[in-house]
């Protein structure tokens, strides 16, 4: 229990300092960069190497790599949407969620299962 | 096209929303730790590259374009949109970097101190993700 709040306080501080770091930079294009910077990562790897171990680690980087390429996946498809300026943000980047999961555990479950 | 930095935004941001990510960043964070211990690292490895904060972020910007906009008497909603686009697109090319981050942590965390793995890998990943919008920039290969 104490290992997940303390996941939850740092993970908050170092997602928040990244999405100021993009929040003060322009052009828009360029801020967003920081939107797909590895926060959670960061917060977390050095607590589970300590945790449970190098190799534990390991196997979580390699499935970051799926998730890295969900993400952009995601990105693409919410930008895509939101240049054509249909729907409010909150909307397109809620509803395209699901493609993230879909992404992500389809390669998962096809090459690094 | 240069990058600049402006403070300004920093004053117009409501406390609420810096604590709303700071609540989505916490939540998913301890989320990816759950997961992993309920499911294994396979699984759990997966939210390390997980959108947390992207709608909330997404939300501002369109928020404080369509602000500014409607402060000059205009009503700013597609503006909004398509900068709130715009920042996807850069979190889109940003995603190369996050990528590169995750083969580092995989090849290397077994075998170097987990410091400079990290450090390494984050060096690496600020190099991929703006060397990757630099060449966009000047080429439009996108």
């Amino acid at each position: 229990m104490t290992q997940i709040i303390i996941r939850f306080f740092v993970g908050g501080i170092v997602v928040s300092l990244f999405a100021i770091v993009g929040d003060i930079l322009r052009p828009k294009s360029f801020a967003g960069l920081f939107g797909a910077a590895p926060s959670i990562a960061l917060a977390t790897l050095a607590l589970t190497v300590a945790s449970d171990g190098r190799l534990y680690a390991a196997t979580e980087g390699r499935s970051m790599m799926a998730g890295a390429i969900a993400f952009l996946v995601y990105a693409s498809v919410v930008s895509r949407y939101l240049m054509r300026a249909k729907c409010p943000a909150l909307r397109i980047t809620v509803a395209a969620i699901p493609v993230w999961f879909c992404v992500a555990f389809g390669i998962w479950e096809c090459w690094l299962k | 096209m240069q990058v600049k930095i402006d403070t300004s935004v920093l004053a117009e941001t409501k406390w609420s929303d810096y604590a709303i990510r700071f609540l989505f960043g916490g939540m998913i964070t301890a989320a990816a730790g759950i997961v992993a211990k309920k499911c294994g690292p396979g699984v759990g490895g997966l939210f390390l590259a997980f959108p947390a904060i992207f709608p909330a972020s997404a939300t501002l910007i369109e928020k404080n374009a369509i602000d500014k906009k409607r402060q000059a008497g205009l009503d700013g909603t597609k503006r909004g949109r398509k900068e709130a686009g715009a920042d996807a697109a850069g979190a889109a090319i940003g995603t190369l970097g996050l990528f590169v981050f995750a083969v580092i942590i995989w090849r290397f965390v077994t075998d170097y101190r987990v410091w400079a793995v990290l450090l390494f890998a984050t060096a690496v990943w600020l190099v991929v993700a703006v060397g990757t919008w630099g060449i966009r920039n000047v080429r439009r290969i996108f």
